[in-house]
């Protein structure tokens, strides 16, 4: 275990270091500056805006000047919100997301994993059809009209919940985009169950303990279950990741200071410093969780040797 | 047009020397008979996150506007659009060169002190210094202020800027050339102070809400980026007897329809603006709630007259008459906005000139003469016109292209293009005149032609550098070096004259603001065409 | 005299005769696959849906693009059986004529992200080691990049191009695959035949193509069908970022957004796509249920 950890802690590394230079050129290739706009500046103007933010050096020395910063924890300021810093904006964003995107998932994962056991259980009867048909709503409407929709109907008409904002994370103004953002998760947890599920049923080793005479239930509690999660489980990393990292549309639709609003925001205002802080923090997540998911592989299925 | 006399007259009061004496002091100006809320808080939508409070650094509009109730300039304006006294109380000028302010003396910032002549001078230069590389540093060299540019260009110290205190409360401007509407200009978000000792000790940090020092009439409390800032009233603010809030509130709503749920929920007093396919349903239903005013912004195609096919003036004058106006206007747009056949919108003030020909035609014979342009410049069907038309992502942009391409397929049989592109990627393309037609929008800094016509100048990146025509140039430079206003107004009608002769550009239609405000919001200023909300004139009446 | 390795060659030829022979994995599916009900009827209402958006709008009366200014926001009637949108086009035949890019979209992108992650987390999976190791950490670079970055990199080095779409989104919609099917592998790795089958001398190449990657079919038949829509809504935002189909050519994505923002006041903007979507979805879905236990080569 631990020889596996210090493994992916080396290996990281190289990849971080990938990532960042990959995306640090891919982003100075892409048209545009950070202080371009619709009244294009006058030279001098441009060149003393340049000097301030250190655009004016050759590219290389901007990266290693970037990548010495980043390594002593700086992040740099943001280009576009002149008073921060990334690191003030990441720290105040990513919690706001991560509290969101924890709840919708595991939201997602208990009633995708449910419905998709049952839906297996009972293959092919008005159970299984009716049971899928509805999860498979969540995916075919997408998230910006289903979020609308719940507006309309939870707070516009029966004024359950507030249309929008985020207050510190109070309860009622987290339901709504808890519910918009994880009806997508449960479909696609479902849909993956069933059919792991199914094949899981019909293996051997079920059926030997069917032959046993263990109670039904039992069996697929105690051994289908496990099994049948493997997919589930690979899923799981990327799936977490998204998730907590924020949906644009759910964080624009509902006013909700998260990371993935401004993760496009900057994008889209060539803030080069934030999109690479968010980048490198999205890059960090997803190594640490497939780490993670790649431990739980070899829990469900201890055959896996790495 | 009675808004338009009044600032006329106040224009012209302004280059006879003029002193300000009596005005009617206006806060929040509660009429009699007007019962107010208990609560009295204000939630303002405001479109995006501002990229920051610091009035030297910023450039968008949603940023003034919650500058506006942060820190006050020399001028304010009244709920019509007029110049009223800010922390000058009065100023006077012989020449248009050289301008006087008159601070008042119980002017205060947030942390006691006084704002002083002094404060000015510091933030006027800190507009131009290189040190803090303001985008809008521009707007103080076309004020024409002494060795702004050189300072810009770091030929010069910041020091030699010409800003004088000449006593505590006594500020002095001179400026190169005579600029009458100079006052006008000092009402700008650029213009406004900064205390000096909060931006040297804090730096960059200045902003933070627990840094904060302000001189507006109110303070920011709360600020999480992308989700809201909060203000408070600020007590020693000159004029703090007369705010009725007790608390503003700035929402950065982007998506229009989520705006208008979260008013509906009662959540937001008062929109940004709205989304065009709701007006005609939000008319019918909430007539009560809707507030339209004019805008000094005006909407237009660009064509790149360096480049095939609009090199070729017919060509462009034919696609510009054969744009049905009224219809995009009228039918689809339909908030009250108006037909654009000047690049100035006429809503700004002083300025009435006689429509061009083409302005006066019917759209049928506008048609007619577009036809007939386009085959003299040698296009017919089998040999169509072809190009395209680019335009930033955004469905009202995505409509109007769509419908226009359209007008120009049925009317003139052309086969156009439309490109979309990202905002950032779409200012890079205009810029190197990557296009040949493309949409262009401008709202003006101040209530003044110039502001609008110094766009199409050779030199501007913007507009003027697919045109750059010697001619336009030599009227745009006579306009900033006449001395007499007539002739200036002259020049401007000139300057539009020679474009609807040049047609560089295609006005299309001339903006409205229109918005979604809750009844229960008074002092509203409907009528002040440059949006210059200030919330310390607003209140909540009693439901 | 044969080597040993012509040996095993034959060896090798024999028994893919010999299956050809027989019934055939493919063959047995297919058979399986006929049987299923709900799968034959989606698949004849999906190509209903195929023919109409290629056939039906060529004899429309109205064109797609054809504007009407006094015709704005009808809702539906005989002329415009789908109502207009705000600019008075026909919305059946651009709900039709969407179905075209989004269909083509739709299934090529999910083909392409599933013979790729298939084959990758495949490979992954059974080499495993270090080529499992970097392969994966490739992959998490992959996801990490910033998309938007790369579309509009994409488009600014080569233009608009239809082929372009399906690179773009091919580039992103095989990662999760590769990973789900790389999971699927590292179990299956274990397993008794494959181990057999290693012991026969077959080479790794041919032990991922005959032996796992029919055994990670059935999950990969399912993940597919849910790629479908993703696809279809992920062309939209790329038609944000300037490539993608530019209007006055439409498509679902396309439709569904602008449908979404009217949706209070012209629910017909929203629902004739939403329904062609739907149906199209549920037959994506059963059909890709139907594969799956076609496929399922436990279930003979």
């Amino acid at each position: 275990m631990f020889k596996f950890i210090l493994k992916r802690v080396i290996e990281a590394i190289p990849t971080m270091l990938i990532l960042i230079t990959v995306s640090f050129f891919l982003m100075r290739f892409a048209p545009g500056s950070p202080f371009s706009s619709e009244r294009t500046l006058p030279p001098q103007i441009m060149e003393n805006i340049n000097a301030k933010y250190g655009l004016d050096k050759p590219v290389m020395e901007q990266y290693t000047t970037y990548l010495t910063n980043v390594v002593q924890g700086d992040l740099g300021p943001s280009f576009k919100y002149k008073d921060f810093t990334v690191n003030e904006l990441v720290t105040a964003a990513l919690p706001v997301s991560a509290k969101i995107g924890s709840f919708a998932f595991i939201f997602a994962l208990f009633f995708g994993v449910a419905i998709g056991t049952i839906a297996a259980l009972r293959q092919n009867t008005w159970i299984d059809y009716c049971v899928m048909s509805t999860a498979m709503l969540g995916i075919v409407m997408p998230s910006f009209v289903l979020a609308p929709v719940l507006i309309y109907i939870f707070s516009i008409n029966l004024g359950f919940f507030p249309a929008g904002g985020w207050l510190d994370g109070s309860l009622q103004y987290m339901v709504l985009p808890v519910l918009g953002m994880a009806m997508m998760y449960v479909a696609t947890f479902a849909r993956i169950t069933r059919g792991s599920m199914i094949e899981t049923l019909n293996s051997p080793f079920i059926r030997t303990a069917r032959a046993k005479g263990l109670s039904f239930s039992y069996i697929v509690l105690k051994h289908a279950l496990k099994p049948a999660m493997l997919p589930v489980v690979s899923y799981m990393g990327p799936a977490f990741v998204g998730i907590i990292t924020g949906s644009v549309v759910i964080e624009t639709i509902f006013g909700l200071p998260g990371i993935g609003k401004l993760f496009v925001n900057a994008a889209f205002n060539r803030d080069y410093s934030l999109v690479m802080g968010i980048t490198i923090i999205i890059g960090f997540l997803f190594i640490l969780f497939n780490a993670i998911v790649d431990i739980l592989l070899a829990y469900v299925d201890p055959k896996i040797r790495y | 047009m009675y808004k338009n006399k009044i600032t006329q007259a106040l224009l012209l009061a302004t280059g006879i020397s003029f002193a300000a004496t009596s005005f009617t002091t206006l806060a929040a100006n509660v009429p009699d008979g007007v019962k107010l809320a208990a609560k009295q808080e204000l939630v303002r939508g405001n479109g995006t996150e501002v990229a920051s409070l610091d009035p030297q650094k910023t450039q968008g509009v949603p940023e003034s506007h919650v500058i506006r109730d942060l820190l006050e300039g020399l001028v304010n304006q009244d709920a019509e659009g007029n110049i009223i006294p800010g922390v000058a109380k009065s100023w006077e000028t012989a020449d248009n060169k050289t301008f006087t302010f008159h601070l008042r003396k119980n002017a205060k910032w947030s942390n006691g002190d006084s704002v002083t002549a002094h404060d000015f001078v510091y933030s006027f230069q800190r507009a131009v210094d290189p040190a803090t590389a303001s985008p809008y540093a521009w707007y103080l060299d076309m004020t024409t202020m002494t060795n702004a540019s050189d300072i810009i260009a770091g030929k010069k110290d910041k020091s030699a800027l010409g800003v004088k205190a000449v006593d505590d409360y006594t500020f002095e401007v001179h400026l190169e050339s005579a600029v009458p509407y100079f006052v006008m200009m000092m009402g700008h978000t650029t213009v406004k102070p900064v205390h000096r000792a909060t931006v040297e000790k804090f730096g960059d940090e200045w902003t933070k809400p627990e840094n904060f020092v302000g001189n507006g009439a109110f303070l920011v409390s709360n600020w999480v980026v992308n989700e809201r800032i909060e203000m408070t009233p600020n007590e020693y603010y000159w004029d703090n007897a007369k705010t009725v809030l007790t608390k503003v509130t700035y929402l950065p709503i982007e998506n229009q329809v989520s705006e208008m749920n979260r008013f509906f929920s009662g959540e937001l007093d008062f929109t940004y603006e709205i989304s065009n396919e709701h007006f005609k349903n939000l008319q019918k239903e909430h007539p009560e709630s809707l507030a339209i005013k004019g805008s000094l912004c005006t909407y237009y195609y660009n064509f790149n007259t360096h480049k095939p096919p609009f090199d070729d003036l017919r060509v462009r004058k034919a696609v510009s008459y054969a744009i049905n106006r009224n219809v995009v206007a009228n039918i689809l747009l339909g908030q009250g906005q108006k037909p654009a056949y000047f690049l100035t919108p006429e809503i700004i003030s002083d300025f009435s000139p006689e429509l061009p020909a083409y302005g006066k035609m019917t759209q049928k014979e506008r048609d007619t003469k577009a036809q007939a342009l386009l085959a003299a410049a040698g296009y017919n069907q089998s040999n169509p016109l072809k190009f395209s038309l680019l335009y930033n992502t955004s469905e009202n942009h995505k409509k109007l292209a769509v419908a226009i391409g359209s007008m120009w397929k049925k009317t003139l049989g052309a086969e156009v293009t439309l490109e979309n592109q990202e905002w950032k990627t779409y200012l890079q393309s205009k810029k190197q005149g990557d296009f040949e037609a493309a949409r262009a929008g401008w709202c003006g800094d101040y209530n003044e032609p110039s502001t609008f016509t110094s766009l199409m100048e050779g030199s501007n990146t913007t507009g003027g550098i697919h045109y750059k025509s010697a001619e336009y140039d030599d009227l745009i430079k006579r306009g900033i070096e006449t001395t007499s206003a007539s002739e200036r107004k002259e020049l401007y009608y000139a300057q539009e004259a020679l474009l609807a002769k040049d047609m560089p550009l295609a006005p299309i239609y001339q903006y409205v603001q229109t918005r979604l405000v809750n009844p229960h919001v008074g002092g509203y200023a409907g009528n002040n065409a440059e949006d210059k909300l200030y919330s310390k004139d607003m209140y909540i009446i009693a439901e | 005299m044969l080597t040993k390795k012509q040996n095993l060659d034959a060896l090798d030829n024999f028994s893919d005769n010999l299956e050809i022979e027989g019934r055939s994995l493919w063959k047995d599916a297919r058979i399986r696959f006929m049987r299923n009900k709900a799968a034959m009827v989606s698949l004849v209402i999906l190509l209903a849906i195929i023919v109409a958006v290629i056939v039906v709008p060529m004899f429309a009366e109205f064109a797609y693009d054809d504007t009407d200014w006094y015709a704005l926001h009808q809702a539906p009637s005989a002329a415009h059986l789908f109502g207009t949108d705000s600019l008075g086009r026909d919305l059946f035949v651009r709900t039709l004529i969407g179905g075209r890019i989004s269909l083509m979209v739709g299934v090529l992108g999910a083909f392409v992200a599933v013979v790729i992650g298939t084959v990758y987390g495949a490979t992954s999976g059974f080499i495993g080691g270090k080529v499992d190791r970097a392969m994966m950490r490739l992959l998490e670079i992959l996801y990490s990049i910033p998309f938007m970055f790369l579309v509009i990199v994409l488009v600014t080095f080569f233009g608009r191009n239809i082929v372009l779409i399906f690179v773009a989104i091919g580039a992103i919609a095989w990662l999760d695959m590769a990973r789900i099917v790389r999971g699927q592998t590292l179990s299956l790795r274990g397993k008794e035949f494959i181990e057999a089958a290693h012991v026969c001398g077959v080479s790794k190449w041919n032990i991922i193509r005959r032996h796992i990657i029919p055994n990670v079919l059935g999950i990969v038949a399912v993940y597919s069908t849910l790629l479908v829509p993703s696809m279809i809504l992920t062309e939209s935002f790329l038609s944000f970022l300037g490539l993608g189909v530019q209007e006055p050519m439409t498509s679902w994505g396309a439709l569904l957004q602008q449908g979404a923002q009217t949706m209070e006041i012209a629910i017909w903007q929203i629902a004739f796509p939403a329904a062609f979507m739907v149906v199209t979805l549920f037959c994506f879905n059963y059909i890709g249920d139907g594969l799956r236990d076609a496929l399922d080569p436990k279930d003979r």
